[in-house]
């Protein structure tokens, strides 16, 4: 478990959202699906950000500013230097075939890094508008949609499913594809096991998704 | 002074160079039976702290006799157990299950959980129970949610705990921006964090007063200066809870920042600074330069007088002097305290400490 405080070096409007980018330091990129957490400046806890990119010597990650979190995240400036932790939890299996990424909203957020581990392989994004919509740039081969139209209805059969979206769509991604790997998304406030806030229920039992995900098979966990 | 985890603020088996940062691991509360805690959400922030209603989700004692305690003793770190139960004889079952158990220093009752819906029994009868059913240090764990703490906390002393634990959280409620419905599935949860520090310090102050006990100070410790503040105010010992979820580096840095504010202090060694906030200060004017304080003339066990002296350093030669004497100062010092309060007619009361 590393901790280190990393340098912000820039930010980036994309659509809503904002590309937060800092010097990398000792701290390893980890696994695609792993997660960071990110000290939010006045909040009392950090939070919880998969790894959107890895550019030479620095790491990026995707905020959907929402909440009063993820907005001090966004209004972080050159300079600044926000306490990170991290990789954490379990990323991706990466010994898949055929390979397609499965993307929602701001869920799209570890699927760059995991493109690029995976040599680019197909994807397909949705979203709620087109304004969302212009982060899908950062995932190459992608077929996009937006609502009305959902992801799950352009899904082509055949292929090994990587997804990472709102809960409604994992579960209807887990309805089609039963051995698709999802990452999940639950409340927590430490990211190492320690809070037991991000309690789901796995194969039958309460665990935490910090220590066992956030990435799972579908059929483990119960929708 | 030790440095400890608060209860259900650290798992060591899945964090442990954080528990061995610590003096001791302190676990999170078992239960006779298994329980999954309650439904999601069940963390929350707020300003100036979290809402937390997990709800004691634990193996149960079988399956942490049987496969969490043996890893936890290979860990090489002290491992005080908490429990809690909804009856008395539960209590008393758990400390006995445990009593021979050698990965255990301590015991911890837990007996102000506010994220359960049965009410345990009196504080003073699980005390007594646990207290017949094992030979371990006992620590009670009080709520700060009650009209007089100070009482709640003799009723352990006299059934038998050998310190206290405080505080535990306290229930608050936080609202969704949007919905305006409660953000966490109970509804209200604990409150942890910053927040808490200010409850925590007077329920400290209080029960030091009125027992003398060894206390683990524990509520919004996210400094050293927050350490040394609740250790001012009574604690032998502190423990360290929400600081653990955003920075799990916090001990090391806590540890460092305390012995700096002690050697600013100047008092020596931390437990010198036990219970500092119930000697007066003397007024500005007759203290224009070096710090003056009013202090007993002897250990307060020993004598009602008071001098003025400079510093702090015949504080620490008087609690020094305690200890080599063998004497029990921490009870009696609460007596004298009240003997002292009725023939002063004082409210505030100026006390070495305990030796």
């Amino acid at each position: 478990m590393q901790s280190e405080r990393a340098e912000v070096t820039g930010t980036e409007q994309i659509g809503p959202y904002t590309l937060l980018r800092v010097a990398r330091g000792g701290l390893d990129p980890g696994i695609p699906g792993q997660f960071f957490m990110l000290e939010a400046p006045g909040r009392p806890l950090p939070r919880p950000m998969s790894l959107c990119l890895a550019p030479p010597a620095e790491l990026a990650f995707l905020i959907d500013p929402i909440g009063p979190g993820t907005r001090a995240l966004c209004a972080l400036e050159p300079g600044d230097r926000p306490a990170i932790l991290g990789p954490l939890g379990n990323g991706y299996r990466l010994d898949v075939e055929r390979p397609l990424l499965v993307g929602g909203g701001i869920g799209i957020a570890p699927l760059p890094y995991l493109s690029e581990a995976l040599g680019q392989p197909p994807a397909v994004l949705g979203f709620r508008s087109e304004l969302h919509a212009e982060a899908a740039h950062l995932v190459p081969n992608a077929e996009i949609v937006v609502e009305p139209t959902y992801v799950t209805e352009v899904i082509p059969p055949g292929h090994d499913v990587l997804a990472c979206g709102p809960e409604p769509m994992l579960a209807a991604v887990a309805a089609l594809e039963p051995a698709a790997q999802l990452a999940w998304e639950a409340p927590m406030a430490c990211g190492y096991g320690a809070c037991y806030g991000c309690a789901v229920e796995i194969a039958g039992e309460i665990k935490r998704l910090c220590v066992e995900g956030p990435v799972l098979a579908a059929e483990a966990v119960a929708a | 002074m030790k440095l400890l985890n608060a209860s259900g603020c650290l798992d060591a088996l899945t964090a442990p160079e954080v528990a061995r940062s610590l003096d001791a691991f302190v676990t999170k509360t078992v239960t006779p039976l298994p329980r999954d805690g309650n439904a999601p959400p069940r963390i929350a922030e707020v300003e100036h702290g979290m809402l937390n209603s997990i709800g004691l989700a634990n193996p149960g004692i079988d399956r942490f006799l049987a496969h969490t305690l043996p890893r936890l003793g290979e860990l090489g770190v002290p491992v005080w157990v908490s429990v809690g139960a909804f009856a008395i004889a539960d209590y008393a079952h758990l400390c006995d299950r445990l009593d021979d158990r050698p990965e255990v220093e301590a015991i911890e009752l837990n007996v102000s959980c506010p994220n359960v819906d049965d009410v345990p029994a009196s504080v003073g009868e699980i005390v007594a129970a646990s207290r017949a059913a094992t030979r371990k240090p006992l620590y009670t764990k009080l709520s700060p949610a009650t009209a007089d703490i100070a009482e709640v906390a003799r009723a352990a002393q006299e059934a038998g705990t050998d310190g206290l634990s405080l505080v535990n959280t306290i229930l608050g409620l936080a609202l969704d921006e949007q919905t305006l419905r409660p953000r966490l599935s109970r509804g209200a949860g604990g409150l942890s964090g910053a927040a808490l520090k200010p409850i925590a310090l007077a329920a400290v102050y209080a029960c030091y007063a009125a027992t003398g006990l060894p206390v683990v100070g524990m509520g919004g410790i996210a400094s050293g200066r927050d350490a040394l503040e609740l250790i001012a105010a009574g604690a032998e010992s502190v423990a360290l809870g929400t600081i653990l979820f955003s920075d799990p580096g916090a001990p090391a840095r806590i540890r460092a920042e305390l012995a700096s504010e002690i050697a600013g202090l100047g008092v020596g060694e931390t437990d010198n600074a036990i219970g500092l906030a119930h000697t007066e200060t003397a007024p500005a004017s007759e203290s224009p330069g070096a710090p003056q304080r009013c202090l007993p003339s002897k250990h307060p066990c020993k004598s009602s007088t008071f001098f003025m002296v400079d510093g702090l350093a015949p504080l620490v030669s008087m609690r020094r002097s305690c200890q080599r004497s063998r004497l029990r100062p921490r009870h009696r010092s609460a007596r004298w305290i009240s003997a002292w309060k009725r023939s002063s007619g004082r409210t505030t009361f100026a006390s070495a400490g305990p030796s």
